[in-house]
């Protein structure tokens, strides 16, 4: 092949782009494997983020996790897992396990956070962590820190007021923020053209005075390459960016749906197999980046991983009950 | 020692915490060029520059949401909210985000926010620019309720919220802002969150009061000597948390037990601190545990008379005294 491949003309190594599509099926087997827990009875709840994988990854990978704050919601688990989270720590979070990072088994899974990794702690009511990434982008701006904050959110969360306010907050001091929306088609089971009475989330950010994109989000290195602009904007004192990502969830919302009920059988096969992970796959075939055998080792390794992780947050010690009262408020009292 | 009014000295407090503290900035509606529009933000936008004394958009979910954001990463902000009764807009990010992030995470985030409101009414402000809202945020765990009644009391609890790791809401009653005059230390000092304060003592019945209408309980209570009945009057400054000690020993002491708030009475902070006084020193009571509170109305009314019915005054606090003192 004498054409330049995609990923290096937009300035990631072969090992990124090996490592971007790692990220992208560890999130997939981890998912996988809490929903097989959930059906077995091990664990509660699971919700998911099958179908935005790619988008994800690709918007990972154009942060820097040493000074870049996100603050994800709960179907961003391959950005935590770019964040430096690991199936061991998601597991321990399935379980409710104190050793779990995100919220020592206080939260449902997929409510994130962390902050020696910037992970900012997240909650159930969609939205909310819209004007606390503004705020961090208002934090960098006073200290005079060239970090972005970079907050993510589905096209139903898109017609809360906290975003429309945040947006118009950000436009107006023009902040270094990335609002990333990952357009999955479904607010639970209402189909987008119920939600949006624009065409696209990115229309809106032209009422707020910045730019929105649009981009496919099953092709993570275009994520890549339209975030990774608007990083740099950011950073270099350009003011937000809206970038909507058009994904798709391949599950029901979360374990205790039922998507038969809202569409149909053949819609999500389609979407499957049309995924981001088979088209990077096939990507990194195409491009000699990968050889067959090594993307199976590397399958297998991640399903080692996976395995090991799901032994070790089952056999971890439980909550004790009398931590109950812990961290209410602070210790130290004036 | 200056003598300074409420309003300055909530003023002096945000000013000296700012010039302490760099990472202390004001974000509201108003708050700069325009120095808030009760003017406790006077000055401020000269002083330390429109970085530090942001005027936002008008949106309170913003306002409160930002700051917790801002909060999160190590900023100490203390955002305006105009009018207590526009709070309501901000009450998702208080009470599912601030009050919760320390818990939620384990310890791992916290929350050092104050949400500064003006609240309360007398000024002919009507429904939407007279409530007393602190009852909607008592029940809420992981919150902190400042309502100073004194200037020396708004200075220093306001200089210990803005350097409290938890959020803290602070309510100002809007009636005080230039009512009250007193003796305001200049120097660096503060006055701890969560305790109450005896403001006058006396053997007969003991009145729990805060806010405004402590300054009627006061009046009231110079009356009552006249007639030979002496009060002790407790200034509960914070309503979350409670000062139980200072509560339930100011019950003992005259077995006979007044509270007196504007807010109106059902589910108030009148029913927690009379729950209290029921469950730990019942036998101490003389008398059943009284209320005086504002009346099960949805706010108040602008035209005067129907303005003056609602609110309290020392008249109807009196009258509640005696009869208690005569149970």
């Amino acid at each position: 092949m004498t054409e330049t491949p995609r990923h290096r003309s937009y300035g990631l190594t072969d090992e990124q782009v090996v490592e971007m599509y790692r990220y992208m099926v560890l999130a997939r087997k981890v998912d996988e494997r809490m929903w097989l827990l959930n059906r077995s009875g091990k664990i509660p709840f699971v919700i998911s983020c099958q179908g935005q994988e790619g988008a994800q990854a690709g918007a990972a990978f154009a942060l820097n996790p040493k000074k870049d704050y996100i603050a994800p919601y709960y179907r961003d688990l391959c950005m935590v897992l770019a964040y430096g989270h690991t199936a061991r720590t998601e597991l321990l979070a399935a379980f409710g396990k104190p050793e779990d990072p995100n919220s020592g088994g206080r939260q449902m899974p997929g409510h994130y956070g962390d902050r020696s990794r910037r992970i900012l702690t997240g909650s159930s009511p969609v939205s909310t962590q819209i004007p606390h990434a503004v705020g961090i982008a208002l934090a960098n701006k006073m200290r005079g820190e060239d970090g972005v904050a970079y907050v993510s959110f589905g096209e139903g969360s898109s017609n809360q007021g906290d975003f429309h306010e945040a947006a118009n907050f950000a436009g107006v001091h023009k902040l270094p923020v990335i609002f990333f929306c990952e357009n999955n088609r479904y607010a639970i089971s209402v189909p987008q053209d119920k939600q949006l009475g624009c065409i696209n989330v990115a229309d809106r950010a032209i009422g707020y005075g910045f730019e929105g994109v649009v981009v496919d989000g099953m092709e993570p290195l275009e994520v890549y390459r339209v975030m990774k602009g608007a990083v740099e904007k950011a950073r270099a004192g350009g003011g937000p960016t809206l970038v909507e990502a058009k994904t798709y969830r391949l599950v029901p919302h979360s374990s205790d749906d039922d998507d038969r009920a809202y569409r149909s059988r053949e819609e999500v096969e389609e979407a499957k197999r049309t995924d981001s992970l088979v088209r990077m796959k096939a990507y990194l075939l195409e491009n000699g980046v990968l050889t067959e055998a090594e993307e199976a080792d590397l399958v297998a390794a991640i399903q080692e991983e996976v395995n090991e992780a799901t032994q070790y947050a089952e056999q971890a010690a439980s909550a004790d009950p009398g931590t109950l009262f812990d961290h209410v408020y602070a210790k130290e009292v004036l | 020692m200056p003598v300074r009014q409420y309003i300055e000295a909530i003023h002096d407090g945000l000013s000296a915490e700012m010039a302490a503290d760099d990472r202390v900035f004001v974000l509201g509606e108003d708050v700069g060029v325009r120095g808030g529009v009760f003017r406790v933000t006077s000055g401020l936008f000269e002083q330390f520059g429109e970085a530090r004394v942001v005027d936002t958009p008008l949106a309170e979910s913003a306002i409160v949401g930002v700051a917790i954001g801002a909060a999160a990463v190590g900023m100490r902000p203390v955002a305006e909210i105009q009018f207590a009764d526009f709070i309501l807009p901000a009450m998702n990010q208080i009470v599912s985000e601030a009050a919760k992030m320390r818990y939620r995470s384990n310890g791992d985030w916290s929350c050092p926010l104050v949400v500064r409101a003006p609240y309360g009414g007398g000024i002919h402000g009507a429904l939407y620019h007279s409530q007393s809202v602190e009852a909607l945020f008592a029940h809420v765990p992981g919150l902190k309720i400042a309502t100073p009644a004194t200037p020396a009391d708004a200075k220093g609890m306001l200089r210990a919220a803005i350097r409290d790791p938890d959020p803290v809401l602070f309510f100002e009653h809007k009636k005080l802002y230039r009512l009250l005059k007193e003796d305001v230390p200049d120097e660096d000092y503060i006055v701890p969150l969560g305790k109450a304060a005896v403001r006058r003592q006396g053997d007969d019945i003991t009145v729990i009061s805060y806010g405004y209408v402590l300054h009627l309980v006061l009046e009231a209570a110079d009356r009552l000597a006249s007639e030979g009945i002496t009060t002790e009057v407790l200034d509960l400054r914070t309503l979350r948390p409670l000062d139980e000690e200072a509560i339930l020993s100011a019950a003992r002491k005259t077995g006979k037990v007044l509270i007196v708030h504007e807010d109106n009475k059902v589910a108030g902070v009148g029913a927690e601190v009379s729950a209290m006084i029921a469950e730990k020193a019942l036998f101490d009571l003389d008398a059943p545990i009284a209320r005086l509170a504002g009346p099960e109305v949805p706010a108040m009314p602008f035209a005067p008379p129907l303005e003056r019915a609602y609110l309290l005054d020392v008249e109807k606090v009196t009258n509640a005294m005696r009869e208690l003192a005569r149970f």
